[in-house]
């Protein structure tokens, strides 16, 4: 048959050709795919090798808990309390809004909360916990807790969040935290990733921001295991962080909450210092706020309360308020000039009530002047016409390196936001920043502290714990950090002729001791304790000729804001100083009406550790200091307030 | 005495025919098999049944399609050539007109207990039907230019079909498949360098046309042709696939991860991995070692198919087995190359391995055509 002769040798060979032809094209393929396999498995691993694992392995930082600021005592200022909150899941919610609806009987949920709390689980991927609302109660937490199996999706979560349980005494020393910012960023070169961690919260002033590298810590990390979609697998390693140093401050939180409450309303502040060492043990600023209000978030009206109120509640006037310190500033003249030879301790002028300088009339508070006038009496009373003698026979320079020397003008380095650096004027001061010329004026001006002399409360207290000790103070606020105690530096003399010391700490004896001095109804009368001081009434408004000749308007007729600021520097006991105080009172009137008592409660509650006992007081005050004290609301030791029925 | 009857004589019959079969063969695609149940095991992170134990099924079912078709006569099977092709070609039609919507084109019927898609059954009946065109035909007419025309009508009509659906995979696969066979027929070499070049030119025209007044498609048809060309050039959405799968396979390294290992698959950064990217799974666990092994398998089943096709001196057998391979050979040579980003994504499962019910019992199919060929062979 045709078939069998069409199956020829000849063509089964050509059949056979071709398709060991055709094997040859598929072996060529088979080396190209081998060599490729080589190539990605062999020669390329390592690379893919590092792709696949930067595909599954995610670094997830662990926030290092917060350094606990305490007292020089151990209370605690500032703490990581618990904080319990409620987190979300979509896929597993299922029907959300019903969900939510659900939860919002048992714990207050806003209309606003839930719809963010929508808006967040729809935007994020279905397993990524969302938290719905956060600073629950026990109870509430526990009411959710126990609902958790009605509750689909929904888990009761534990966090931590800083709390300021002494809320308003410290608010200003130690400030508050709050959630990192663009701004926080700005300029930090590689900042700490454990910023980028969303919500993270950072020392935004004060303390918490000064000494937030000491008390942030050291993240941990966390490696886990992500799907394509980011769902997290499992966990595969974990080192743990270093948490943030413990700090102990110089503060006492009993006499910080002893000044706060004695400082009442008023716009005042007040800096207690020991002499020997420097430690501020309170840096008080009135009125306060609560700083655990900025950590949860400020509401726009209580924003705006503390912003448009005019004693200015967020500034710490302890260190950032720059005030002319009045006749406070007079031991600076006054050693200024003993130290120059200009005058010496019995050195007399005249006072008639005031003085003529370059064509103008300098008036002396007491408009019958004082008659004859030494260095004791100069203080005592306060007498300005004696300052302007001394000053113009000294010389303004002399005066502002005194004043220096003392701590004024200089910024003091404490952990603290906006401190203020003051201002000392001399010559050349005035020719850079005024483009004028110095004239007498300005010096007779500057003697009583008035003019362009600025000081602020710190200050105060540091020149006065130097006018005290003779030795240059330095502030400090930290007193140990992690448990180790920060060492003192021994403070230098200030190389102060004793003599000259003692002539000026003698005249401020004699304003809280002497029969004229100034603020002789607020001295001590304790046994050992004296008090030595010095009061100020600083003008913050110009005295015009005209009312001068139709007399001066009393303080009680002017609006507040034009009132004199109030002043008292002082330090007791007076024959072995320990405490150095200061008080502003902001428009507050006379400073030996209103700054010196303060200053008498809060150097005599440092000294006692306790509310000052009545015998410290002259018998003729002690029925209106026993009212007063006890109409103070005091923390109990734990920082809480007593309960209400006892008021 | 015919050669029909001739043969009759000498094939085996009755239990006989088992010895006869090509039992290394057998041996070899169970290895592969069992290699991709092995894969789908570990994809499916240690459950049999979610993939493992249907594919284990489908391949039993396969081998009992595979028998069947060997201990059925090849003279049956040639006489029956034209009618699959024409049913397969009928089968087409539905699925371009009826076919059920998946994955966004239409490709199989619903058979009940599995989805046919008739593209599959396609690859095998035209290797059939050229086979017994190429039996019949005179040898010297076999270059002919009106004799070449009647193969390449029934490779295009089909191919047609499946451009339509569209699978650009199985029609390329088609084509080269109708093309390997009439190569192996003898057809002139001339046909074969002219269309290359044609090819070449149409290709080099389009490209090199492109950015000037006169170019052959418009500015997103390049774009399109760009991104598949290199789809790396869009790492989340194209590319996506492709980079993942070479991230798989490279990280393997030379020995991989380990069965169950491999994080890749594990954590479904790759698409697709228990379908046509099985082998990335294969390559990030058992590493160039267990891929290179798979290759040389792969490598195995060729040489027997070839080997086959030599020793038998029945023009249609020998025809249809090289189509046989050529199609078993592109499916491994397309699949491998997609995922490891030598060419771009088209569609076509690793034989064998792939889970899938079409694929694999028109391979079986195919293999059983080949072990009857071998049984009734002309000894």
């Amino acid at each position: 048959m045709k078939r069998v002769q069409r199956d020829t040798e000849a063509v089964a060979r050509r059949v056979n050709r071709r398709a060991l032809l055709l094997g040859g094209g598929m072996t060529a393929m088979f080396a190209a795919l081998g060599l490729r396999m080589r190539y990605l498995g062999v020669e390329q691993a390592d690379e893919f090798r590092l792709l696949a694992e930067e595909n599954r392995v995610n670094m997830r930082l662990l926030p290092p808990t917060r350094g606990v600021i305490h007292d020089r005592n151990g209370k605690i200022l500032a703490e990581n309390a618990q904080n319990y909150r409620v987190v979300m899941t979509r896929e597993d919610a299922g029907d959300v809004e019903v969900v939510l609806n659900k939860l919002s009987h048992l714990i207050p949920l806003t209309r606003s909360d839930m719809d963010d709390a929508l808006d967040a689980l729809k935007k994020n991927s279905p397993f990524m916990p969302i938290t719905v609302r956060d600073r629950l109660d026990w109870e509430e937490f526990s009411r959710v807790a126990l609902n958790a199996p009605a509750l689909p999706g929904v888990t009761p979560e534990t966090g931590m969040s800083r709390s300021y349980p002494r809320d308003a005494d410290f608010a200003h020393v130690i400030g508050y935290v709050g959630p990192v910012s663009e701004k926080d960023l700005e300029g930090v070169e590689n900042p700490d990733p454990v910023l980028r961690i969303p919500k993270f919260q950072i020392g935004k002033i004060g303390v918490e921001k000064w000494m937030e590298d000491t008390l942030r810590g050291q993240a941990g990390t966390k490696q886990i295991e992500v799907n394509h979609i980011g769902r997290v697998m499992r966990e595969l390693g974990r080192v743990e962080g270093t948490p943030g140093a413990d700090v102990h401050l110089t503060l006492d939180a009993g006499v910080q909450n002893f000044v706060q409450a004695r400082l009442g309303e008023e716009s005042a502040a007040c800096v207690v210092m020991d002499v020997q060492n420097g430690d501020v043990i309170a840096a008080v600023s009135s009125p306060s706020f609560d700083p655990n209000l900025f950590v949860r978030g400020i509401s726009n009206t209580d924003f705006r309360f503390l912003m448009d109120h005019d004693h200015r509640p967020m500034a710490n006037k302890a260190v950032q308020g720059a005030y002319p310190p009045g006749s406070t500033f007079k031991m600076v003249t006054a050693l200024a000039a003993l130290e120059a030879g200009a005058i010496s301790p019995e050195t007399t002028f005249h006072c008639p009530g005031h003085y003529d300088a370059g064509g103008r009339k300098f008036h002396c508070w007491r408009r019958g002047g004082h008659g004859p006038v030494n260095l004791e009496r100069s203080l005592m009373e306060s007498c300005d016409v004696f300052y302007y003698e001394t000053a113009i026979k000294v010389g303004i320079d002399k005066i502002a390196e005194m004043g220096r020397k003392l701590g004024l003008g200089v910024r003091h380095d404490l952990p603290m936001s906006a401190i203020t650096e003051g201002n000392i004027p001399d010559k050349a001061w005035k020719l850079a920043q005024h483009k004028a010329d110095w004239v007498i004026g300005d010096t007779i001006n500057a003697s009583i502290g008035q003019g362009y002399v600025l000081a602020s409360p710190l200050q105060l207290a540091v020149m006065t714990a130097r006018v005290a000790s003779g030795k240059a103070v330095k502030p400090r606020l930290v007193r140990a950090i992690d448990g180790q105690e920060v060492p003192v530096e021994p403070a230098e003399s200030l190389g102060l002729s004793t003599s000259n010391l003692t002539a000026v700490q003698g005249g401020m004896i004699a304003v809280m001791n002497g029969k004229a001095g100034t603020a002789r109804s607020s001295r001590v009368v304790a046994d050992g304790i004296r008090m030595a001081g010095k009061t100020g009434t600083a003008q913050v408004r110009n005295i015009s000729a005209s009312e001068r000749a139709g007399g001066v308007i009393s303080n009680d007729n002017l609006p507040w804001n034009r009132r004199d600021h109030a002043l008292f520097v002082g330090f007791a006991p007076a024959d072995n100083p320990r405490y150095a105080v200061a008080v502003v009172v902001e428009h507050g009137g006379g400073g030996s009406a209103v700054a010196a008592p303060i200053a008498r409660d809060a150097i005599l509650r440092a000294l006692y550790g306790a509310v000052p006992p009545l015998e410290a007081y002259p018998s003729d005050q002690r029925g209106r200091m026993e009212s007063l004290l006890n109409g103070l609301t005091l923390r109990n030791e734990d920082g809480s307030f007593p309960a209400a029925s006892d008021t | 005495m015919s050669f029909l009857e001739y043969r009759v004589k000498t094939a085996p019959t009755g239990f006989a025919k088992v010895f006869a079969l090509n039992w290394a063969l057998i041996l070899v695609v169970t290895a592969v098999a069992a290699i991709g149940w092995l894969m789908l095991y570990s994809i499916s992170g240690g459950q049999l049944e979610v993939w493992a134990e249907p594919q284990m099924k489908r391949y039993a079912m396969g081998l009992v399609l595979m028998f069947a078709v060997a201990f059925t006569p090849i003279w049956f099977w040639r006489s029956m050539s034209g009618m699959a092709y024409a049913l397969s070609m009928v089968l087409l039609l539905i699925v371009e007109f009826f076919g059920t919507v998946g994955m966004g084109a239409q490709r199989w019927i619903d058979l009940g207990f599995m989805r046919l898609q008739p593209s599959e059954l396609m690859k095998v009946t035209l290797v059939m039907a050229l086979a017994s065109y190429y039996d019949v035909l005179e040898d010297k007419k076999v270059s002919r230019p009106l004799w070449v025309l009647v193969p390449v009508a029934l490779i295009v009509a089909p191919t047609v079909l499946v451009l339509m659906q569209p699978n650009l995979g199985t029609s390329i696969m088609l084509l080269v498949v109708g093309a390997g066979v009439m190569f192996a027929a003898g057809v002139s070499y001339w046909y074969f360098a002219a269309v290359a070049t044609l090819v070449i030119g149409a290709v080099a025209g389009v490209f090199l046309t492109r950015g000037t007044p006169w170019q052959f498609l418009h500015d997103y048809q390049y774009t399109r042709i760009d991104t598949f060309l290199n789809p790396a050039a869009d790492p989340l959405g194209a590319g996506y696939n492709i980079i993942q799968a070479k991230i798989a396979l490279g990280s393997g390294g030379w020995a991989g991860k380990g069965f169950m290992q491999g994080t890749q698959s594990r954590l479904n950064f790759l698409p697709e991995k228990h379908t046509d990217f099985i082998f990335t799974t294969l390559g990030e666990e058992f590493g160039f070692v267990g891929a290179f092994s798979l290759l040389i398998l792969y490598g195995l089943i060729l040489v027997f198919l070839i080997w086959a096709a030599i020793q038998n001196k029945d023009r249609f057998s020998q025809l249809m087995i090289i189509g046989i391979a050529v199609n078993f050979f592109l499916y491994l040579a397309i699949n491998l190359s997609m995922v490891m980003g030598m060419a771009p994504v088209v569609g076509v499962p690793l034989p064998l391995l792939s889970y899938g019910g079409s694929a694999t019992l028109v391979i079986m199919l195919a293999f059983g055509l080949v072990q009857s060929a071998v049984v009734h062979r002309l000894r």
